[in-house]
């Protein structure tokens, strides 16, 4: 019983009007890694942000190494050794590597900054998690992944032994999250404690020991990381949810969306396709392999050098989103609040921003028939809110991504590219996406679909277009593909120019 | 989770909208205690025409605002617009009505410019308008030869009231308020400055013309800057090429007072009015209390750091 670092008995938490955690109990032992699992919304966030000093329980006792604590600030978190690790990392990307590893104490001789110290002492942190990285380079000259594994040797340099990662594999390709295992296995070995949230339930078995599946803010079950899939899923849902993909293939027509030798030099180069009515076209491809910038170019949101897009036959001018639009073509973009919403602004105005052009007569817009429109479509996706003028800010992921969607459905989009339209959601609004798509095809619309997650874009494409490094490597029918064969396609050029 | 903050958020949402506005009742409910002389037709009036420069002033910096820009030109422009008219009007003998308009063009042109460096020049907002201000303020002092120009009778009855009572600049605040408020609710550009000022790339990917629609609101700004300009001048019956100098400032705090926000994406008519108004009530108050114009300076600056400190609380309890 003492091994443990932290225990946790009957977290409570309540927002004005809301019960976001109800009862949760959680233990953590040195050296292994706790999965924490459930839907957007099941509380796995309140229960971090308590360990982490954000916020503090209404009723429960959280036990550090056996003694009743309370964690009151983030100082506090930091002197218990309890570190997290955020999706949005705390670090400032203008700064170098060491002064990030170092933020806020860096080694000091007399007042004055002790450089030589607080490189040598960076370069020992970068060594334990076994990243390379010059500690003199700028902190934004680094990827996404060693920005990561910057933030980890941060933590280890405040001495962490409780280690929360929220979504850590989220943002990184195949082989980056094998580094990523790599270290968090080497760190297991050091005793670190390891809280891991995932929405990837292949990752469990690879990394985890144990798993905790909260629904509804309660802590429902405590299994083996070796627990199957479905078994997880059913806990998580508390229900069981069929079939993960429930692709209903649709009678195809003719070809609505044609791409011919699409360059941009330097960055993608001859790629063609067509993707007809009815039709799933799945992207697949490594993170960097072009696939976005594909879609951008031929949405008319960045340039390209030669090449054609035809929609309908119709040859598109390039660079132009409104004529892409005008054309039918409509793009739910990889980075839902960077690129898809307005956060500020509510449901309705959301999703009237596609169609509000058609809207307006002599430069008024028809509010009321906008707001018709909103509330037509939010109730057909089944939208969860408080209403159409909630703040899309405050939306679950899975329900932010059916307001970017939603838009275009308002548009009436002949042809809908969708880039990573799960990533980031939990399984329920996951299916909900999937049942949509199937909807738009059996009405004759066409979808080009990029995702990184293969099941999904194996479950869901009629057809797979497979792209490695800004070329196309490869067609395979629904048939043809699976994880190998798609993986050795997206691979296999990489090893041939390397 | 999402009902109860949801609840706190409309309570705090209408709050935040008639926080200012409950700012200013309270102070009229103050200075009508302090001051015998505050609450009379005569000096309510007075305090609507002190306001009515800066209201407008404000109004065309509410477009710029919601676009997360910022325009430090206004002032300078209605300074060159009210000289161009004075100008055009005496030494060239239009016609008032066509000096007014020509003076409007001259404004909308300047905010346009702004607009040209801004998009196709990708100049930060707050460099692009800089320079604007020193070059309309430059071009009114080279045109005037950096003296005043009387306006002839014509054109400065504009300044007086109608029925001798509703002074002209009041009822051209009021009517550049109401169309902001159409403007910002109604039309397709005033609904996109909300989209661009929110996510200025989610606004492109969803085919809002980002480059057009900032040109139109940048132009609007300047066109409010003319407007400005020529209520000041008929006031004083005379441009002076160095008025209003300083008023962009005023403008941006009445716009921020009012409830909007430097980054973008908030913002209403009814909020900056108040916000112009609480300044010309301040001000006006402080003059009735004989309060020192150096102290009442200090005073203004404190309340335009409280409204704001206020304003952040209020959010800051919402999440």
């Amino acid at each position: 019983m003492t091994e443990e670092i932290l225990r946790v008995r009957g977290l409570r938490k309540r927002f004005p009007g809301v019960v976001a955690l109800d009862g949760v109990d959680f233990d953590l032992r040195p050296g292994e890694v706790h999965v924490l699992l459930g839907e957007n919304g099941a509380g796995k966030s309140t229960l971090i942000k308590m360990l982490s000093g954000a916020y503090h329980p209404d009723e429960g006792t959280i036990y550090v190494d056996g003694r009743e604590t309370a964690i009151r600030t983030a100082e506090d978190a930091q002197h218990l050794g309890i570190a997290t690790i955020y999706q949005e990392f705390n670090l400032v990307p203008q700064l170098t590597v060491a002064e990030n590893l170092m933020l806020g104490r860096p080694p000091r001789r007399f007042g004055i900054v002790d450089k030589k110290a607080m490189y040598r002492h960076a370069g020992e942190l970068l060594d334990r998690v076994g990243v390379d990285a010059d500690p003199r380079a700028p902190l934004e000259s680094l990827g996404i992944a060693r920005m990561q594994m910057v933030e980890i040797a941060k933590a280890l340099g405040l001495r962490a032994r409780v280690l929360i990662m929220d979504e850590p594999t989220a943002v990184l390709t195949t082989s980056e999250v094998e580094r990523l295992f790599t270290i968090v296995r080497q760190l297991k070995r050091q005793g670190v404690a390891i809280v891991f949230i995932t929405h990837h339930l292949e990752e469990i078995a690879q990394i985890g020991d144990r798993v905790t599946v909260l629904r509804d803010g309660a802590s429902v079950a405590e299994v083996p990381a070796d627990t199957p899939e479905d078994e997880l899923v059913r806990l998580m849902v508390g229900r069981s949810i069929e079939q993960q993909y429930p692709r209903e293939r649709s009678t195809q027509g003719a070809p609505l969306l044609e791409v011919r030798n699409l360059t941009r030099e330097g960055v993608f180069e001859d790629v063609s396709f067509e993707v007809r009515a009815g039709e799933v076209v799945g992207l697949a491809g490594l993170v960097g392999a072009g696939r976005t910038e594909v879609v951008r170019a031929i949405f008319g949101a960045d340039p390209y050098d030669s090449g054609e897009v035809l929609v309908d036959g119709r040859p598109l001018p390039r660079g132009k989103v409104t004529a892409a639009m005008e054309a039918g073509l409509g793009l739910v973009p990889e980075d839902r609040k960077g690129q898809g919403l307005v956060l500020g602004a509510n449901i309705r105005e959301n999703l009237g921003l596609v169609t509000m052009r058609r809207a307006t007569k002599a430069g008024f817009v028809d509010r009321a028939g906008q707001a018709k429109a909103a509330a037509r479509v939010a109730e057909q996706l089944g939208v969860r809110m408080s209403g159409l003028g909630q703040e899309v800010r405050t939306l679950s992921g899975g329900n932010q991504q059916k307001v970017v969607i939603g838009k275009w459905l308002l548009a009436d989009a002949k042809v809908l590219i969708l880039d990573e339209p799960t990533r980031g959601i939990d399984v329920g609004a996951k299916v909900e996406i999937y049942q949509l798509i199937n909807s738009l095809t059996a009405t004759g619309h066409a979808v080009l679909m990029i995702s990184s997650d293969l099941p999904e874009v194996l479950g869901m494409s009629d057809r797979l277009l497979v792209m490695a490094r800004g070329r196309l490597a490869g067609e395979l029918s629904a048939a043809e593909a699976t994880q190998d064969s798609v993986m050795a396609l997206a691979v296999g050029e990489l090893e041939e120019t390397a | 989770m999402t009902t109860g903050t949801l609840r706190l958020r409309k309570g705090s949402a209408v709050l935040s909208e008639n926080g200012s506005l409950l700012g200013l009742v309270v102070l009229v409910v103050a200075l009508t205690l302090l001051s015998g002389d505050f609450l009379t037709v005569t000096n309510l009036l007075n305090v609507g025409v002190q306001a009515a420069v800066t209201a407008i002033l404000a109004f065309g910096q509410t477009f710029v605002i919601i676009t997360s820009g910022i325009d430090l030109s206004v002032g300078a422009v209605a300074a060159l617009s009210a000289v161009v008219l004075a100008w055009t009007a005496t030494s060239h003998g239009m016609p008032w009505p066509l000096a007014t308009g020509f003076a409007l063009i001259v404004g909308i042109a300047c905010g346009l410019v702004n607009g040209v460096l801004i998009t196709y020049g990708k100049l930060p907002p707050f460099i692009a308008t800089l320079a604007m201000q020193g070059v309309a303020r430059g071009l009114g002092l080279v045109i005037s030869q950096g003296s005043p120009i009387a306006l002839p009778d014509s054109v400065s009855h504009l300044g007086d009231t109608i029925g001798s009572y509703l002074p002209v600049p009041v009822i051209v605040m009021i009517v550049m308020g109401v169309i902001t408020a159409v403007v910002l609710n109604r039309t397709y550009s005033g609904r996109a400055m909300y989209a661009i000022g929110g996510n200025e790339e989610a606004a492109r990917l969803s085919g809002i013309k980002v480059t057009r629609q900032k040109l139109v609101t940048y132009a609007l700004a300047g066109g409010f800057a003319a407007v400005a300009g020529i209520v000041l001048a008929s006031r004083l019956a005379s441009a002076q090429p160095q008025a209003a100098a300083g008023y962009e400032l005023d403008a941006i705090a009445a716009v921020v007072i009012g409830g909007a926000s430097l980054s973008g994406g908030k913002g209403k008519a009814l909020g900056t009015f108040v916000g112009a108004l609480i300044l010309a009530v301040l001000r006006n108050g402080l003059n009735l209390l004989s309060v020192s114009a150096f102290w009442q300076q200090v005073v203004i600056g404190v309340v335009i750091a409280l409204a704001v400190l206020l304003d952040t609380l209020r959010r800051r309890q919402a999440r």
